[in-house]
């Protein structure tokens, strides 16, 4: 056999096996985690652990029942300001601001932003809302979580509608659609699929953050749904019960690791669901 | 080849080489892309009810005047048109005109189909609720004809509500052309509707095509020389973003007057 094809041959199936092998690696990992998670987490799954508040330290009953409900709610407050004001920026940069100078700059604080440690975030949210407010609240942790959302939010939609060929905007115009409508009815309908997978991707992300709750937030340990005071989640429970002495709560953590970790999951099969129609359609 | 051979109209004058009444008139229109100058001084009526065919090579301006003639342009800063575009006597270059009216009054289809992301049906009453609003049973009514005036109804008529993308490239391009004829253009521009269709397909555009003649005012684009020979009434060529030459087509593949448009029509460059 011609030899530059032997060691051509040779190099590809080295690389071949590197490309295996880190695959596998970063593979082995994840499968470790989520199995010390089910090992751990499901002992401690039950009834009670959705029924029933955070205890009281050395107790031996309780759940996280408030928990879970200030996670939804934060993180639902969260994605509701976030997601739009991120649909429309993004929008903007796509459609308005192609060409323009100040969509480059939007462009750069924006990926910025996007990189941008959450605890930082936090610290931000701390020091614009906490502090003039004079204390902790679950508004103030909702906005945490939405200024994550944002910048996640504005790059998917972006993305999303360059992808959108201008055939279709021209076609558009040319029944004579105002461009506001092209947007709307049109570019928005091509890429609905990657927007709602973006903002589910960015609800994901929320969903387990912990380090902007913690200065926002805060955490309770009794039912509260009063977003104007501290706000029991399930991150920060997470945080709190795992650095205890106590036995009953080490065990709610692992649940509550476990949920927040279905929960994300659920997110992304869905977010791929959604994403994957529009390439079969 | 001599680059300062002289045009067909002296520079300026109007072009009178048409018979019946002109529904376009473009006089002195230049075209620039940021600086680039990509059409010069062009002069050309477009005769109502026939079809006017614009040909020659890649680059020399053809699709660049057809999307000045419904302000397509417009969507992209930096290009402008300075000159005249008459539609029945009213400049639509000027900044008064406003330019979603006239592109319902200007249609046009695309080289590549463009069904939008929506059911057949939705594909074509989206343009008519656009100005019009009828009650469903009309709206039904418009939608057939339209779809019946494309040659499309027969295959289409029991599946409405599939979407627009599910049908062939062929009859993509078909939906397309009832849509802009749903909307009762007076005007439609055709850029290369066939380059991306099989033969048959291509067949059925050009018949149709034929038909839409007796309502609208039809100019087309075209590289393919058999094509501007079947389908037109007039022909235009165009190279390096000049009118070289036009008049009825008949006589511009029999007897051209220039030499550069025999010579592309037979194929010695181009």
């Amino acid at each position: 056999m011609n030899p530059i094809y032997v060691s051509r041959r040779r190099t590809d199936a080295i690389i071949r096996l590197l490309c295996l092998a880190a695959a596998g690696i970063g593979l082995l990992w994840l499968a470790l985690i989520l199995f010390s998670l089910l090992w751990n987490g499901l002992g401690g799954l039950n009834l009670a652990v959705f029924t029933e508040m955070t205890p009281p330290p050395g107790s031996t009953t309780g759940g996280l029942a408030n928990a879970i409900a200030g996670s939804l709610i934060l993180t639902t407050i969260g994605v509701a300001i976030g997601a739009p004001l991120g649909l429309l920026a993004g929008t903007w940069l796509a459609e308005y601001g192609r060409h323009d100078r100040l969509a480059t700059v939007i462009r750069f604080i924006n990926d910025i932003l996007l990189s941008a440690p959450s605890i930082i975030i936090g610290l931000f949210i701390y020091g614009l809302i906490v502090v003039p407010m004079g204390g902790f609240s679950g508004l103030a942790g909702a906005l945490a979580l939405a200024v994550i959302v944002i910048p996640v939010v504005v790059r998917t939609t972006e993305n999303m509608l360059t992808l959108v060929p201008n055939t279709l905007r021209e076609a558009s115009s040319a029944l004579g659609m105002p461009r506001s409508l092209v947007i709307r009815r049109i570019a928005y309908r091509a890429a609905r699929a990657g927007i709602i997978t973006g903002v589910l991707l960015a609800t994901a992300r929320v969903a387990g953050e912990t380090a902007p709750l913690l200065f926002t937030a805060l955490s309770n340990q009794f039912w509260s749904l009063d977003i104007t005071t501290t706000m029991a989640n399930l991150p920060v429970t997470i945080n709190n019960f795992v650095q205890s002495p106590y036995a009953y709560w080490k065990q709610l953590a692992w649940a509550g690791a476990l949920i927040i970790t279905f929960a994300v999951l659920a997110l992304n099969i869905a977010a791929r669901v959604i994403g994957g129609e529009r390439t079969t359609r | 080849m001599n680059m300062e051979m002289q045009t067909a109209a002296a520079p300026g004058a109007p072009n009178t080489a048409i018979q019946g009444r002109a529904k376009v008139v473009v006089r002195k229109l230049d075209f620039f892309y940021g600086e680039s100058k990509a059409l010069k001084n062009i002069n050309i009526d477009l005769a109502e009810r026939s079809v006017t065919a614009f040909i020659g090579p890649s680059g020399c301006g053809k699709s660049t005047l057809l999307r000045v003639l419904n302000r397509m342009y417009d969507l992209y800063p930096g290009q402008r048109a300075v000159g005249e575009v008459l539609l029945d006597g009213e400049n639509i270059l000027s900044p008064k005109v406003d330019v979603n009216l006239l592109r319902a009054r200007v249609g046009m289809v695309f080289q590549k189909p463009t069904p939008f992301p929506m059911s057949i049906y939705d594909n074509i009453a989206f343009g008519i609720r656009l100005y019009e609003n009828l009650p469903k049973s009309e709206m039904d009514g418009r939608v057939e004809t339209a779809l019946k005036g494309a040659a499309l109804w027969g295959e289409v008529k029991d599946k409405l509500d599939a979407s627009g993308l599910s049908l062939s490239g062929g009859q993509q391009q078909r939906l397309c052309i009832a849509r802009s004829v749903a909307i009762k253009p007076e005007v439609i521009l055709f850029d290369e509707p066939c380059s991306a269709l099989d033969p048959i397909s291509t067949a059925k555009i050009e018949e149709l095509i034929d038909e839409l003649k007796e309502k609208y005012t039809i100019a087309i684009v075209t590289h393919n020389m058999q094509q501007a020979g079947r389908v037109s009434d007039y022909t235009a060529f165009m190279y390096l973003g000049e009118l070289i030459e036009f008049g009825e087509t008949t006589r511009m593949f029999t007897s051209p007057v220039e030499q550069r448009t025999q010579d592309y029509i037979t194929g010695r460059f181009g």
